[in-house]
């Protein structure tokens, strides 16, 4: 019996085996060689290396007001990636998971903008907020609105907004296919069932289908905090981070330490310090809904 | 094929498998496709050292050159029997870490260009990656360094002294030039009922055509603003201009602070600038190649855009009415500057066995008949002097100014990245009015002794 | 009878209104690929000065100076390859670790799984060097396997995540009764797990591919040698480093959306018609 259960234990370390190997060897090494290099001054290229202490963690925190703005920024991104972006994204998929007409033709629409390049996505969407030239400031002139009409990216008031908004346009469909794949999973019975009892379309939302989906929520809830405060690609085609520091991000300025400044040791402080504010977000976003689905 | 696979299985079970099965055939094929092959031209590769007539490997980033270079190449052969591999690396971002990592493995191939600052180009040196060419350009009375133009040379030069710690000598060779100017579209001009031929000289008659603009509805200066080193390239040319170069150094170097009214005079450029109307809407967050597409297609009058922009107007408007000029001088204390120099330097890896080689071969790169190819073909100004007079007007033009050209390359001291970040930024919010002049001055000087007292401390 | 009407007209005008917004929000989506379709048809001087969607020429040779001049040939077979094992393996090392995650019990499992989730919220741009002087050590670096490797460690975090949560929705039931049948863990992963999991292995598989597709900083790191290179570079190549063309480079990105757009299509089928728990129960 005791061999049996060692056995047993043995076979279960064998499923996750493969994992934590490839893990160890291309993840956790070059981790820790990061967690060194954040205690020392490194230019990236010269041999030498000056051991500096808490240096580089003590100025990413007292001594670095853009490094908080750019986080301040993502996270506002973040904010409306979590709510505007996720709600529209779980409304399709419910639209799409009901008997509604060409729901497969929007399916697979409502993928494209995911695996569109980000080149043209940069190019579509300047195309369309140019001040001078673009399509959306000739429609507000054409319907009369023309005193809305703005540059868009270059205003400071409205870039922040604006890169946002393209960010959920360009992320929204993730969370689409895999609320989608959530709602596969609940049973059709479930639904019938209320229906027999006489209960309404919001009902069964709300006790069915809310309730169930909790914890795909909570996955793409997180995987939306991830994909939007690492963010960079799309912004800097769009903004390159400006005007001034207005759309400036988190990872931006980490690559401006590392190519720009050449401070390996700084850009590897900064990493594990965005690292563990987006672990302790995630941690709580987990632990609270986590408890909310119990 | 995978769809054959599994219609082809009969039976519910096979239809859940995912078609795992055919994937896996998929890749086993495929895995044996690749590996008998590979191995084999793998081992071949480091045999190359043992055969009597080398291979020269060089990498580089430029996507647009890669053709006449491979038929450079191919000219080299077919003379010397050395093979020559230039292997292209795209975009340059990446291409510049990929050094960096190469040279952290003592990777890196026999000739290489850097993509960097000063600053880190020493510290290539410093680690032992570039080899000196100081002795084979001083040969024969210098019969080499007397190919480049000066400017070209001086950005890969250490001089006596400097404060990179580097010995003295020549470090690169140049393959072409660069300068960045002030272009602006003849067509335009007539329309605003101005004289093509007479394009603004001083700073006032610039200021002064942004009322025709407005009234015209016209867009003026477009560059790449939203990429910041071209808003420091004018900064740093209106600074020359205002006072002089060796005050911009003593800048560099600590002396004078940003607060002094010569470098407020020089922020309060960019204010009036877009008070006046001169400057395109939109400048602050535009990517150099949005403002390339503007200024092809008559949408802007103005461009402070680099050399290179001669073959990407060819490409996109071949009909282009434009003209050369330099920045409108603001002062006439100091001459006008404009950045220029080396566009692009090819090192020798000082590790490498065949390094007498590489150096031969770039010595014959750089003769005239090679730049007079390789400058048509790509549409860049040589770096060699007795080639520039086989090129076009339009690049001439550009060439005509080079007395003025100067690059934070060539000063012998380097600005912190911090502060030049903290300028250019500044100069953005001056031009979506967020702060002022004096403000921005402040900010900057604040950030320029923060990094001075770290330097000391260390 | 008129309460009835009074229904009928509040749903219509609700599927109205749903209607309008999910076709807003389509035709959003379908712009600019249109547009990216109709720019690869023009020429470098009319992309920026026609913006009309229907070109007045049409330049179908583009795609073919694309494929030739981006050296697509070798570059797409590398792709395909690079993809495909990178998939596949973080198809099978994450099911496995996360079917272990939601199901058995044994001593570390939680810090395990923890730090697995860590690691995708630590964002380390510096660590390339670091991965590329190990790589050199293990003689992996300008090798497939290498790049392979790294790859599928990028990708693992994220699908060991997705595939968890999935798994702790899934009954167990079915599970127990394989189990009373004789069934070995490893059985009950493959021939029971696997298949309901169906929907949720869908969306893993697109999301790696996608990231592997477009990946090309590590490959451009990894890779000295041309004939590895994976597509994305030879797209680089039509970016261009001062002159882009843009013609080339939207036929270029037209030929590169292709296969995950049928990849898309073909996965998609998996999430609709997703067998549900009660479907296989019966």
């Amino acid at each position: 019996m005791n061999y049996l259960k060692l056995k047993s234990t043995f076979e279960n370390y064998l499923f996750i085996l493969p994992a934590v190997v490839i893990f160890a060897i291309f993840y956790i090494i070059p981790f820790i060689w990061v967690f060194q290099l954040s205690v020392f001054e490194w230019d990236g290229i010269s041999p030498l290396k000056t051991a500096i202490g808490l240096a580089n963690f003590k100025e990413v925190i007292t001594g670095d007001p853009i490094w908080w703005q750019s986080m301040l920024n993502a996270g506002y991104i973040t904010i409306i990636a979590l709510t505007f972006q996720n709600a529209v994204a779980f409304f399709l998929a419910l639209a799409c998971d009901r008997e509604i007409r060409f729901k497969n033709w929007f399916r697979v629409i409502f993928f494209i903008p995911p695996v569109l390049s980000e080149v043209v996505v940069g190019l579509v969407w300047q195309w369309i907020l140019d001040g001078n030239f673009g399509l959306l400031n000739g429609w507000l002139t054409k319907i009369g609105l023309a005193h809305l009409a703005k540059y868009w990216l270059s205003d400071p008031a409205t870039a922040l907004n604006t890169v946002a908004i393209i960010h959920c346009w360009k992320g929204f469909g993730w969370g689409f296919l895999i609320f989608l794949a959530g709602l596969q999973g609940i049973p059709r019975e479930l639904y019938e069932a209320a229906r027999v009892d006489g209960a309404n379309a919001f009902y069964c939302f709300k006790n069915i289908t809310i309730p169930l989906m909790i914890p795909v929520i909570v996955l793409v809830g997180i995987l939306t905090i991830l994909g939007t405060m690492q963010a960079f690609v799309l912004i800097m085609a769009m903004t390159g981070g400006g005007p001034a520091y207005h759309t400036q991000v988190p990872v931006l300025r980490i690559y401006a330490s590392m190519q720009g400044a050449s401070r390996f040791g700084y850009a590897c402080a900064q990493s594990l310090i965005f690292g563990v504010i987006l672990i302790t977000i995630s941690f709580i976003q987990y632990r609270f809904s986590g408890k909310q689905s119990r | 094929m995978v769809a054959m696979g599994t219609r082809g299985m009969i039976g519910e079970s096979t239809k859940h498998t995912f078609s795992l099965k055919s994937f896996l055939i998929y890749l086993l094929m495929a895995f044996s496709s690749f590996f008998l092959p590979g191995c084999g031209s793998n081992s071949s590769e480091v045999n190359n050292t043992n055969v009597s007539k080398p291979t020269i490997l060089v990498w580089h980033w430029m996507t647009d050159r890669q053709a006449p270079l491979a038929e450079l190449a191919k000219r080299y052969e077919e003379k010397t029997g050395i093979k020559i591999k230039f292997e292209l690396y795209a975009p340059s971002d990446a291409y510049s870490q990929k050094v960096r990592a190469a040279a952290q493995g003592n990777n890196l191939p026999d000739i290489f260009g850097i993509l960097a600052e000063k600053r880190d180009f020493a510290a290539f040196i410093k680690a032992g990656h570039i080899a000196d060419l100081t002795p084979n350009m001083n040969a024969e009375n210098g019969k080499w360094k007397n190919y480049f133009f000066a400017k070209a040379l001086a950005g890969n030069e250490f001089n006596e002294g400097n404060t990179y710690g580097v010995s003295a000598g020549i470090y690169g060779v140049p393959i072409d030039v660069t300068t960045i100017q002030m272009l602006y579209n003849k067509d335009l001009f007539r329309e605003l009922g101005l004289d093509p031929q007479k394009p603004p000289a001083t700073f006032d008659e610039f200021l002064a055509i942004g009322d025709k603009l407005k009234a015209k509805n016209m867009q003026g200066l477009v560059s790449g603003w939203g990429e910041m080193w071209m808003i420091d390239c004018l900064a740093n040319n209106y600074a020359f201009n205002i006072m002089g170069k060796d005050k911009v150094l003593a800048t560099l170097r600590g002396e004078v602070p940003y607060t002094d009214p010569d470098w407020v005079k020089v922020l309060s450029l960019f204010k009036k600038m877009q008070d006046s109307g001169v400057l395109a809407n939109g400048l602050v967050t535009m990517i150099n190649k949005t403002a390339e597409q503007l200024f092809a297609n008559g949408k802007a009058v103005f461009a402070f855009n680099g050399s290179w922009c001669v073959n990407v107007y060819k490409g996109m408007n071949p009909n282009l009415n434009y003209g050369v000029m330099l920045p409108p001088r603001a002062s006439d204390k100091y001459p006008m500057s404009i950045w220029g120099g080396a566009g692009t330097s090819f090192m020798v890896n000082d590790r490498s066995p065949r390094k007498e080689e590489a150096i031969k071969f770039l010595q014959w790169f750089t003769e005239k008949d090679q730049q007079v190819f390789f400058a048509e073909k790509t549409n860049n100004l040589p770096a060699n002097k007795e080639s520039i007079k086989n090129i076009p007007e339009i690049l001439a033009q550009f060439s005509d100014d080079i007395e003025y050209a100067t690059h934070p390359n060539t000063w012998g001291v380097s600005e912190f990245p911090p502060v030049i970040e903290a300028l250019d930024k500044g100069i953005q919010s001056i031009i979506i009015g967020e702060k002022s002049p004096e403000q921005v001055s402040q900010d900057v000087q604040k950030i320029k002794e923060r990094e001075l007292a770290k330097k000391k401390a260390k | 009878m008129k309460s009835a009407a009074y229904y009928t007209a509040k749903k219509i005008t609700f599927n109205t209104f749903v209607y309008l917004f999910l076709i807003s929000v389509a035709l959003s989506c379908i712009f600019p690929l249109l547009w990216m379709l109709s720019s690869s048809l023009k020429t470098q001087e009319t992309i920026f000065q026609d913006m009309s969607l229907i070109p007045r020429e049409l330049h179908f040779e583009n795609y073919m100076r694309a494929w030739t001049e981006g050296g697509f040939g070798r570059c797409f077979l590398n792709s395909i390859f690079y993809t495909t094992s990178v998939v596949f393996g973080i198809v099978i090392v994450s099911s496995l670790a996360a079917y272990a995650f939601s199901r058995f019990k044994f001593p570390g499992k939680n810090l395990i799984f923890y730090i697995f989730m860590g690691a995708m919220m630590i964002p380390i741009p510096g660590s390339f060097v670091a991965l590329y002087v190990l790589l050199n050590k293990l003689h992996l670096r300008d090798t497939p396997v290498g790049y392979i490797l790294c790859m599928i460690n990028v990708g693992l975090s994220t699908s060991i995540f997705l595939l968890k949560t999935f798994f702790d929705k899934l009954p167990h039931e079915l599970e127990d009764a394989a189990r009373i049948d004789g069934c070995s863990k490893w059985g009950i992963w493959r021939h029971v797990a696997l298949p309901l999991a169906r929907p949720v292995l869908a969306v893993v598989i697109v999301f790696n591919t996608l990231n592997v597709w477009n990946e090309y900083f590590l490959a451009l790191l990894i890779f000295d040698s041309p004939r590895l290179m994976p597509l994305q570079l030879g797209l680089m190549k039509l970016q261009g480093e001062f002159v882009t063309q843009y013609p080339l480079l939207m036929s270029g990105l037209t030929i590169t959306a292709l296969p995950i757009v049928l990849l898309y299509l073909l996965m998609q089928k998996y999430i609709v018609k997703g067998v549900t728990q009660g479907a296989v129960v019966g």
